[in-house]
């Protein structure tokens, strides 16, 4: 997927004039923000925060034993019969999955939500090549109808409203017109049927990998996971290497905490687990299943100083709960992932130089963090990124020497003051309405209050002595 | 569990903000520590403690400014200041600033230990929660929780407790009383567009709200709702909680 990062600012002030978007995004997220909290202390704050504390736990584990949990779900997934290949980038990705549809003669493909899929661009490479790439996640079938990219990774439709929908369905599908959703979803349902009997290749993301077992954990609500495992002759799930746990235990856990925090549910509608290829005698199941590992940046994450980043489970919680991603939706973020897990995951795996504005996409407000299933401290990185941004001078020299110049004023208490003074002197007693130069978008939406006529170092000077 | 801040004195950390544009935010705090009888210093080296620049990515200007904060404040026995987000900055951020640091690792911990937000610090540290006061007439507020002292440092319920147990003193409940105000220092200017659809936000919330005054620990985000609300024809403003205890001191009642 093209990444467009860099224009964050811009996009974000365009997403801030489309009402209609930021109404339904502020809706549904504020819905999920409150369906989870309801469901995540079910059985008390104390047992919520103590889930939470589990999950990092597991989640941190798994991490530090990275490369040896990945060999032993390598071993054991070739154990059950499937074949599993690495993947270093998304291109090579796309190859190895090319490569697969010419070995089994596949001319269909159906897909479920997968976003390294999307990291990767995996259906403009496979349509290049002339195969049939069906989304089958509802919201991300509308979402390929209208030609859009997701602008969340759990609710992809977020921004959307149901009568966009509506109309996308009757202009591509022929769809009798109603505005009713469950008639609408009905219908979807029934173009998507007749594609899930027609495939030849399933291809999913994952989850979750336990090392344990050798298993792909996925979880949907829809049930077309099961569909689009289940029925076409080859599997193919495409996961990240960050993925990994490494006992059935810690699957279980995480399943716990991952539908409280994306959609506000104490268990999906599907947990699923994919062990291998169909056996003998077996009823249902592909006749071949492929796993794709895939690093694309991730053990550069893995090495640096931001590690952590890499135990997130994909809930979307931070989204729902950030302000900022509120008011401008994902699409402005530029990239596959947005909201505050984007603005810290974007930079670290495109580049920072191709993301520079998303590490000051955030009010730092903490919000993320307080949510955040495995408490990743999602504000603490936004600064270690800024931090790095400074280092590689990727900062507006208006910006730099403004903080430079205010931070040597504030090593000599008495500049501090005169600072303060002239201040005052140059601004008078009333609210400034209007600032010059960059200090101007600040009384774009505020006045800024009158400097203290004497300020209280000089009044306590004044009224203390010292 | 810290050191408990009985008996010892207060020194004061007044905030660059407070210093420079609320000086009689400062003088709120100081009179109702005294009232407490509470000793009280005003360490006169002290500037700011440089979380715009650590929020700005420049470490070293912001460490060049916070070496100028522990020398202003190295007899300090406590360190109390109104404000939520530089209290975060001094516990939170002082120890990863000066984690590899030798000169100024150990007094960053030191700083660290000592330092204290001006509810937490009566609350939790006194022991306070009833200043037993009065306001001279019955008035309602509703609490604005600041993110850094809600989130960083878990305040949230010092305050309300200290407002809740004055006398004529009745608290509502703000709408999102919790979500960001959309200030975040340099993002307020970097981001305006996103910060003023945020603020634009709260405002709606608190035009909503039924209390005649909104609180909060920090003047930071008192500068930024005040500023938009002067561009409303709401009179509502937001006030320091220090300013409103302050009100309610036998002195200062009519």
């Amino acid at each position: 997927m093209k990444v467009t990062s860099n224009d964050f600012t811009s996009a974000a002030t365009s997403s801030l004039k489309d009402g209609e978007m930021r109404r339904s995004v502020n809706q549904a997220t504020t819905t999920a923000y409150q369906k989870r909290i309801d469901l995540m202390f079910e059985a008390g704050h104390a047992h919520g925060e103590a889930l939470r504390r589990r999950a990092a736990q597991a989640k941190r584990r798994a991490l530090q034993r990275l490369p040896e949990l990945l060999d032993q779900a390598e071993a054991k997934l070739t154990a059950n019969g499937a074949h599993v290949l690495w993947a270093s980038d998304g291109d090579e990705v796309n190859r190895l999955v090319l490569e697969i549809i010419s070995q089994h003669a596949v001319n269909s493909v159906v897909k479920s939500k997968s976003m390294v899929s999307e990291e990767v661009g995996l259906n403009e490479a496979l349509e290049g090549q002339g195969i049939e790439v069906i989304e089958t996640d509802l919201g991300e079938y509308i979402l390929q109808l209208a030609g859009e990219p997701p602008s969340h990774i759990v609710t992809p439709v977020i921004h959307k409203t149901l009568t966009s929908i509506r109309d996308l369905f009757i202009e591509q599908l022929n769809m009798t017109p109603t505005d009713d959703a469950q008639e609408m979803a009905r219908f979807a349902r029934q173009v998507l049927r007749e594609k899930f009997i027609t495939a030849d290749m399933g291809i999913t993301g994952g989850n979750f990998l336990i090392a344990e077992t050798g298993s792909i954990g996925l979880v949907t609500n829809e049930g077309n996971g099961r569909m689009v495992t289940c029925l076409p002759r080859v599997h193919v799930a495409i996961v990240g290497i960050e993925k990994i746990v490494a006992t059935l235990e810690d699957y279980a856990l995480l399943t716990q905490v991952l539908p409280r925090s994306a959609t506000g549910q104490s268990m999906p509608v599907y947990t699923h687990m994919y062990n291998g290829p169909r056996k003998a005698g077996e009823a249902d199941g592909p006749d071949e299943m492929y796993v794709i590992l895939v690093d694309n940046g991730r053990s550069a994450i893995f090495n640096s100083g931001y590690a952590q980043i890499l135990t997130c489970i994909r809930c979307g919680a931070c989204m729902n709960a950030c302000p900022v991603y509120q008011s401008t939706g994902g699409h402005a973020y530029g990239w596959v992932y947005p909201g505050p897990l984007g603005a810290v995951l974007t930079p670290l795996l495109v580049g920072l130089e191709r993301a520079r504005p998303l590490p000051h996409a955030s009010s730092l407000c903490g919000a993320c963090k307080q949510v955040c299933p495995v408490d990743i401290d999602l504000p603490q990185m936004l600064l270690d990124l800024r931090h790095d941004l400074h280092h590689q001078r990727a900062v507006d020299p208006t910006w730099k020497w403004g903080m430079k110049l205010w931070a040597f004023g504030a090593r000599f208490p008495a500049l501090f003051g005169i600072g303060g003074r002239m201040a005052r002197l140059l601004t008078g007693d009333r609210s400034l309405k209007r600032l010059p130069g960059l200090l101007s978008r600040w009384t774009k939406y505020r006045d800024f209050p009158p400097f203290a006529k004497q300020s209280f170092r000089r009044q306590w000077r004044e009224r203390r002595g010292g | 569990m810290r050191d408990s801040p009985k008996g010892k004195r207060a020194s004061l950390f007044v905030t660059c903000m407070v210093d420079m544009l609320y000086p009689e935010t400062g003088w709120a705090v100081v009179d109702i520590l005294e009232h407490l009888g509470v000793a009280v210093n005003f360490p006169s080296k002290q500037t700011c403690c440089g979380q715009p620049a650590f929020n700005a990515g420049d470490r070293d200007s912001a460490k060049r400014v916070a070496i100028q904060f522990l020398k202003a404040f190295k007899d300090a026995e406590v360190i109390v200041t109104p404000s939520g987000s530089c209290a975060a900055m001094v516990r939170r951020e002082y120890p990863i600033l000066f984690a590899d640091d030798p000169r100024w690792c150990d007094e960053a911990k030191r700083a660290a230990a000592i330092t204290w937000e001006f509810t937490e610090y009566l609350v939790w540290g006194l022991g306070i929660s009833d200043l037993q006061l009065r306001l001279p007439e019955r008035r309602s507020f509703a609490f604005h929780d600041a993110c850094h002292g809600l989130r960083m440092l878990g305040l949230g319920a010092a305050a309300r407790t200290l407002l809740k147990n004055m006398g004529n003193a009745v608290v509502e409940e703000l709408q999102e009383s919790d979500v960001c105000c959309g200030f975040g220092g340099v993002f307020s200017v970097k981001m305006a567009d996103v910060s003023g659809a945020m603020l634009a936000r709260k405002i709606r919330g608190i035009q909503e709200c039924s209390a005649e005054t909104i609180v909060t620990g920090d003047v930071s985000c008192i500068t930024h709702m005040n500023g938009g609300l002067a561009r409303t024809p709401s009179p509502k403003r937001v006030r320091h909680i220090a300013d409103v205890l302050a009100d309610a001191l036998p002195d200062k009642s009519p």
